[in-house]
């Protein structure tokens, strides 16, 4: 990682905090990021400052196809969205990236995996989850895009307090 | 300096399982403390697994990850006594690397 994106990404955070001392995991925060994304350096940054689950996918260039070779486990249910355990298998082969993106975050893309050859296409680790909503798997092997989801449904945010 | 990366590692017929556990905080800059002014957003946004000198993961991660970072994985190859590497850098270009041997299962 550059150190420039650093430094945008916390001038981001910063300017966020400084200009909307009410808002909430609201709409707000998604226009900052979209707007200070527009001169984002790669596709990947982008994806990241991106504020929806259709801009996420935009910057990662990507039109997922149904992911019939891809499974992800999410709770039905959780009491608090702030430690939600999500597990990721792929049964595509080679080198390939997952990606996790939580549609109702103010930043919906949650993480990228890069699994090389020789490690397995799974991966399961705890993501935050401002409220219900359906959760996203989506795999990039090559140049094509697969995706499922799973709806979770969110007692408490875990957008913090 | 963040607490050290805690790895555990275990190797069986070729196959090795990895969990790792890095203490972060993981704020998201959403957070009011108890006076109501915003928490910095502080997260982990780069990890880079390494077994051996081999890179078997890396994961490029956002503020939504939850805190304190759990990620649990397997591959094939790695053999009881390899080293395992684990670093990060977060939002702030602080970073940690810590490595363990893997056990046999």
């Amino acid at each position: 990682m550059s150190k420039p994106t650093m430094q945008r990404r916390q001038a981001l955070q910063l300017l966020g905090a400084a200009l909307f001392g009410t808002s909430f995991c609201g709409a707000a925060w998604a226009q900052v990021a979209s707007g200070g994304a527009a001169g984002a350096a790669n596709g990947m940054d982008r994806a990241f400052a991106a504020a929806s689950l259709r801009t996420v996918l935009e910057a990662l260039n990507a039109m997922p196809l149904p992911g019939t070779e891809l499974s992800l486990v999410v709770p039905e249910r959780v009491e608090n969205g702030a430690v939600v355990p999500v597990e990721i298998t792929s049964r595509y082969g080679g080198p390939q990236d997952l990606f996790l993106i939580s549609e109702a975050n103010p930043f919906p893309l949650v993480a990228r995996f890069s699994i090389p050859e020789g490690t397995e296409p799974f991966i399961s680790t705890r993501i935050k989850v401002a409220q219900s909503c359906n959760i996203y798997a989506v795999v990039k092997t090559g140049d094509a895009f697969y995706a499922v989801s799973q709806p979770t449904q969110v007692n408490i945010g875990g957008c913090g307090g | 300096m963040a607490d050290p990366i805690r790895i555990r590692a275990h190797s069986r017929e070729g196959t090795t399982e990895v969990h790792v556990l890095m203490p972060h905080p993981m704020e998201t800059g959403f957070r009011k403390d108890a006076s109501g002014d915003f928490i910095a957003a502080h997260y982990i946004t780069d990890v880079h697994i390494e077994i051996a000198g081999k890179l078997v993961l890396a994961a490029t991660l956002s503020r939504a990850v939850s805190e304190d970072p759990l990620l649990y994985f397997r591959l094939q190859g790695g053999s009881p006594g390899d080293t395992i590497s684990v670093s990060w850098v977060d939002t702030r270009g602080e970073h940690r690397a810590d490595d363990a041997r893997i056990l046999p299962a």
